[in-house]
């Protein structure tokens, strides 16, 4: 069976995450919108922007920077910041290394994917964010398939599968004890192309590197990792040049590319209905364990 | 394109997420690397099989008890159509996170076990979807495989549940029964050849051609304010909109309608989808609402045309479902969130509490434990702009909410 392309995006996806976004505001003294430079939280900017209108954006944007950033996402992110007025704060997962909280992995699946929690908890406190809104959709792994809408974290940002409000409706309970924060998902129920499709739709920019471009790369495990200093390499593992591109935008540690000559949307929608691979099976930091996610989101992971 | 969404329910072992995996295969919506996945960890459990239903259970006490706990979202689109599953669990002890599932679904999909037949859980699985009122029924009967395919326990399950239809509340439900394998995909997405008497659809054919519900557009019309947008610009200096989501029916320029409660009338002047300006709104649809006059209206108001004011009730009487290990006692007072409205409201009387097997109402009752159904009244501190349920679904739920731990107790539906 092979798969026809339907183009069309389901305008009740922006419905939903437009009145979402609207209960976050209303029902929270303090959000913040979790900004990755991803599809994904690109796609939440512009909902926003949509949610308020003509009102500006009411909440600012909070980036985790592990400091193994793509250089292209971090131009990207000061570029959009720029175009659209919006506030941003910016931490960094090496003050918290430099202040001793956590320790730099070692070896060379060494990467600061995990440490980046730490850093976030941090500045939830400090920033004293109520709701943080994140753009993971329930597609994507199997244990963000069982996540709500409105996710309760306790004080230490953990997530209790098994204690899960019950989400009726579309009514949204957002009230919460001292020290408890949400985690708020408007995009749930989106899948990859339902994104895509969104960024077609309404001509959204995204960073670079998603479109097929040359840059020096390194095979490991049967992936393809993208070469850079903070990768720690072996002798035999020689960098070459190839054409890639990448399907999502994480550490350049932990985020493996595909080779592809896709340099337009179309092509790369196009592309991702007939892969053979998942969009998360290019996400090295998934690897790690069958219920990787499942232990990063108990530990507060978003 | 449109969403239609589905809320699967069975028993333990019925072969749910079997079922939901087998869907994904035949429509092609499993990547190659997460088939791989599965294969070698079928190998590692020892079976012989692939294992679909693998791809389903998400956490580890899932997957290490082999059942689900809680709900699981699974996508999948056909060129047509894009699909939501909510995958409930079949334990009673997880009645709750069924309702959750069920309480957005179009059509709702029950299994049972060929073998087993109606169980104390199919009923219950049925009253929810019954009591909320999901339009589309889909009856699987599975594991025909292991009854030899055989036609004459088929008919006796279907002339089984075709009593529990009797007995209900709601008779509006179209109900289609579907006798299927989903071990070896029989009539899942496609025929084997192995059932020759049954000549009707597949499962998959039958979703693609299930009409959507837009009789939610036809219901009063019932506007939630959830916010008042005042960007105070310069361009936009006396701009003042009441940002919502159409609940049911629709608006459109020029309607009159009146505020609720303070009662004020006005018309509406613009309804705005970001930048584009529309001559009207229907159900489910997020915009924002201008109208001719300045009138006070806020957060929790609703918007109403003039010609279909709701009554303002203080009193509700609601079917509930208990959702929390601390029981419903009478005479404590919760927080009602209806839509985007809270008030406090005290539990006035339990009325009874439904034994859904026997369809018995057990009068008498005090209090109401985890995942019981049953009749309340509550007195409201203010009041609430909601319809009976049986008549406008989208304005007649709420939710109660415990005042003390915050945590979300029960869902009602307003009679």
């Amino acid at each position: 069976m092979t798969h026809q392309i339907n183009w069309e995006f389901p305008q009740a996806l922006e419905d939903e995450a437009i009145y979402i976004l609207r209960e976050t505001v209303a029902q929270f003294e303090k959000p913040v919108l979790l900004f990755s430079g991803g599809k994904d939280s690109i796609t939440l900017v512009r909902l926003a922007q949509k949610a308020f209108y003509p009102g500006k954006i009411p909440f600012a944007l909070l980036h985790v920077d592990t400091g193994h950033n793509f250089p292209e996402t971090i131009a990207f992110r000061d570029w959009l910041v720029n175009s659209l007025g919006l506030d941003i704060i910016v931490r960094n997962v090496q003050d918290s290394i430099d202040q001793g909280k956590v320790q730099e992995e070692t070896g060379k699946y060494a990467s600061r994917n995990a440490l980046q929690t730490v850093t976030l908890l941090d500045a939830i406190e400090e920033g004293k964010f109520d709701a943080c809104i994140g753009g993971a959709r329930r597609d994507e792994e199997k244990a963000r398939a069982k996540e709500r809408i409105f996710s309760v974290r306790d004080e230490f940002g953990q997530w209790n599968a098994k204690m899960q409000r019950p989400e009726l409706f579309d009514i949204l309970n957002g009230k919460i004890n001292i020290g408890e924060n949400v985690r708020v998902f408007p995009i749930s129920n989106w899948t990859e192309l339902d994104v895509w499709n969104y960024i077609v739709r309404e001509k959204l920019e995204i960073p670079s590197i998603y479109f097929s471009h040359e840059r020096e790369i390194i095979e490991r495990d049967g992936l393809y990792w993208p070469y850079s200093p903070f990768l720690n390499t072996t002798a035999d593992e020689v960098p070459y040049r190839q054409k890639v591109r990448f399907r999502t935008v994480g550490d350049m540690t932990c985020t493996a590319a595909v080779i592809s000559e896709a340099d337009k949307l179309e092509d790369i929608i196009a592309e991702i209905m007939e892969a053979k691979i998942s969009e998360r099976g290019a996400r090295i930091d998934d690897k790690r364990s069958e219920a990787a996610m499942e232990k990063r989101k108990q530990a507060g992971y978003f | 394109m449109e969403v239609l969404r589905i809320a699967t329910s069975g028993s333990v072992d019925d072969g749910k997420s079997t079922l939901i995996g087998r869907l994904l295969y035949d429509t092609n919506s499993i990547p190659q690397d997460k088939m791989e996945a599965l294969h070698a960890a079928s190998k590692r459990k020892g079976l012989d099989f692939t294992d679909l239903s693998l791809l389903t259970d998400g956490l580890v006490a899932e997957r290490e008890q082999g059942i689900t706990i809680d709900v699981a979202h699974i996508y999948f689109s056909t060129p047509t159509r894009k699909y939501i599953i909510a995958d409930t669990p079949g334990h009673i002890e997880y009645t709750r996170n069924m309702v959750t599932g069920a309480s957005n679904a179009q059509v709702s999909l029950i299994l049972i076990d060929a073998r087993r037949g109606i169980v104390e859980q199919t009923h219950r699985h049925f009253f929810i979807a019954n009591l909320l009122r999901i339009p589309y029924l889909v009856v699987c009967v599975n594991k025909m495989d292991l009854v030899e395919y055989s036609e004459a326990r088929f008919n006796q399950i279907v002339e089984d549940f075709q009593q529990m239809l009797d007995n209900a509340g709601f008779k509006g439900q179209e109900v289609k029964f579907i006798p299927i394998s989903s071990l070896y995909g029989e009539n899942v997405a496609s025929r084997t050849g192995a059932i020759t008497w049954y000549q009707g659809d597949t499962l998959l054919e039958y979703l693609e051609q299930v009409s959507f519900d837009h009789e939610d557009r036809l219901h009063p019309s019932r506007f939630p304010i959830q916010s008042v947008i005042r960007p105070r610009t310069t361009e936009y200096h006396d701009f003042r909109g009441f940002a919502g989501k159409v609940a049911s029916g629709h608006f459109a320029v020029g309607d009159e309608v009146v505020s609720l409660p303070a009662g004020t009338k006005s018309r509406i002047k613009t309804i705005e989808q970001f930048e584009k300006q529309l001559t009207v709104a229907h159900a489910r649809e997020s915009v924002v609402i201008t109208l001719e006059d300045e009138i006070d209206s806020s957060r929790g108001n609703m918007l109403v045309k003039s010609s279909e004011v709701p009554a303002q009730l203080k009193e509700v009487s609601a079917q509930i479902c208990w959702m929390d290990q601390q029981k419903l006692v009478a005479g404590k007072t919760y927080l009602l969130q209806h839509g985007v409205n809270r008030v406090k409201a005290k539990v006035q009387q339990i009325h009874y509490v439904t034994d859904v097997t026997n369809h018995v109402q057990v009068t008498g009752k005090t209090e109401m434990g985890l995942n019981d159904i049953g009749k309340i009244s509550l007195k409201t501190a203010a009041p609430v702009f909601a319809d009976a349920y049986h008549i406008n679904p989208a304005n007649g739920a709420f939710i109660l909410i415990d005042e003390f731990n915050n945590t979300t107790v029960a869902v009602g539906f307003i009679e």
